[in-house]
C-alpha cells in the first residue's frame, strides 16, 4: 500500500533519481503546455488566454478525485500522506505578495525554470529574484517571526474544519471548474477579436 | 520576432491533457512519496548553501536559514533540488522536440522595452521568493499540491495568488497588452 517509500516498498536510495524523473515529467507538462511563455500564463488575468486555468484546474479535479479513488480502493494509506499546515494569516499575505510577483514578473517558480530551458533571459532574472527575495527574506526574518508563526491550525483539510466530506468537495469543485471552462472559453474567444499585436 | 516562414505558430499540446497529465503526475507524485510537487524550496536551498558557505555562523544563528542547516550534509541534497533540476531538463526536452529552444532572448510585448521586461520581471521574482516563504509554497508545492490534498492552507493560496493577479491586474495592463 502506498505511499510507496514512507512504506519501505521501494528504499530511500531512490529517492533522489525519482526527484529526477518525476521533476523530468513536472517540467515537460509545464513547457509543452505552454508555460515557458509568460504572456501565456498572464493572459488568465487579461482574458486573452486562459491556458492557466485550464491545465491548473483540470490537474485539480483529476488530484482529487483519484485521491479518493486511491483511498476507496486501498492503494493509499491517506493518514500517512503530507497535508500542506495552515498558517492562515502570513499564507494569506504570502498569496497577496506571490499574485503581485506573478502580474509583474509572469512566470510562477516551476515556470521559470522550463523558461530558462528554452532560452529566455526574463525568466533566468525572475529565477535570479526568486533567490533575492529568499534571501531578503531569511535575513530581514527576526522582524517578523511572529507573525510568520501565527494563525497556526495545524495540518488541516478542508473536510477538518468544515465537516464536509472530501467527496462532495471534489463534486462541488468539479462542477465550478466545469463552468468555469466554458464562461471563459466564451471571454477568450471575445477578447481575441480585439487584441491585433498578439498572435494565437 | 520569429519567421513567418512556414507559419510557425507555437505548438502547444491541448490545455485539457496537459492538465490531466499534470493531475495523473500529482497523483503518481503522492503514490511514490506521501508528498506533492514544489518548485520554490529548491532556490531556499540554495540560498541556505549560499549562506553556509560565505558566512557559516550567521547562517547557523539565522532564525530562518538555520532550521535547514544540518551538520550532515549539504542543505543541496534534498528532493526538492532534484526535483527542480528535473523540472528544468524536461523543460529542455520539450522545447527541443516542439523546437522552442533558441538562443537568450527577452520576450515582451511590443508596448515596453526588453530593459522594462527585465526590470519587472526581477522584481516579480523578488516578491515571488518573498510570498512563497510566508505562503509554505509556491503555485505547485502550496496552491496545487496543497489544494489537490485538500489541505485549507493550500487553498487560501490559491485564491489569494490568482485574487490579488485579477484585483491588480488593470494597474499592470501596460507591461502585457
Amino acid at each position: 500500500m502506498g505511499p510507496l517509500i514512507p512504506n519501505g516498498i521501494i528504499t530511500g536510495d531512490w529517492n533522489f533519481v525519482i526527484a529526477i524523473l518525476l521533476g523530468i515529467a513536472f517540467g515537460f507538462i509545464l513547457e509543452a503546455s505552454g508555460f515557458s511563455s509568460s504572456r501565456n500564463i498572464v493572459g488568465v488575468f487579461y482574458g486573452y488566454n486562459f491556458v492557466v486555468l485550464r491545465v491548473f484546474f483540470t490537474a485539480l479535479i483529476v488530484t482529487m478525485v483519484g485521491l479518493l479513488y486511491f483511498d476507496y480502493f486501498g492503494w493509499l494509506n491517506m493518514s500517512q500522506i503530507f497535508i500542506l499546515p495552515t498558517f492562515w494569516q502570513p499564507m494569506l499575505v504570502g498569496g497577496v505578495i506571490m499574485g503581485l510577483g506573478f502580474i509583474m514578473g509572469g512566470f510562477c517558480p516551476g515556470t521559470s525554470f522550463t523558461a530558462i530551458a528554452i532560452g529566455k533571459i526574463d525568466g533566468l532574472l525572475f529565477t535570479i529574484g526568486l533567490y533575492l527575495g529568499i534571501g531578503m527574506f531569511s535575513l530581514a526574518f527576526p522582524l517578523f517571526g511572529d507573525f510568520y508563526n501565527s494563525g497556526n491550525l495545524g495540518n488541516v483539510t478542508v473536510s477538518d474544519i468544515t465537516g464536509i466530506s472530501s467527496s462532495w468537495l471534489a463534486l462541488t469543485f468539479t462542477i465550478v471548474a466545469l463552468a468555469a471552462f466554458w464562461v471563459t472559453m466564451l471571454i477568450e474567444k471575445k477578447v481575441r477579436k480585439r487584441i491585433t499585436e498578439y498572435k494565437f | 520576432m520569429d519567421t513567418q516562414k512556414n507559419n510557425q505558430i507555437p505548438h502547444y499540446i491541448n490545455p485539457y491533457l496537459g492538465g490531466v497529465l499534470l493531475g495523473m503526475l500529482l497523483l503518481l507524485t503522492i503514490y511514490i512519496t506521501g508528498r506533492g510537487l514544489g518548485a520554490s524550496g529548491a532556490v531556499k536551498s540554495t540560498v541556505a548553501t549560499t549562506a553556509q558557505i560565505v558566512t557559516p555562523q550567521d547562517a547557523k544563528d539565522n532564525a530562518y536559514i538555520g532550521r535547514f542547516i544540518t551538520n550532515d550534509h549539504s542543505p543541496m541534497y534534498t528532493w526538492l533540488v532534484f526535483e527542480s533540476i528535473g523540472i528544468f531538463l524536461g523543460g529542455l526536452l520539450s522545447g527541443v522536440i516542439f523546437r522552442r529552444v533558441r538562443k537568450p532572448r527577452v520576450e515582451h510585448s511590443s508596448k515596453i522595452s526588453a530593459n522594462k521586461r527585465m526590470i519587472y520581471a526581477t522584481i516579480g521574482g523578488i516578491l515571488f521568493g518573498i510570498g512563497s516563504q510566508f505562503g509554505r509554497g509556491c503555485t505547485s508545492g502550496a496552491a496545487l499540491s496543497g489544494s489537490g490534498t485538500f489541505a485549507v492552507g493550500g487553498i487560501i493560496v490559491m485564491f489569494a495568488i490568482f485574487g490579488t493577479g485579477y484585483a491588480i491586474a488593470w494597474a499592470f495592463k501596460k507591461l502585457w497588452i
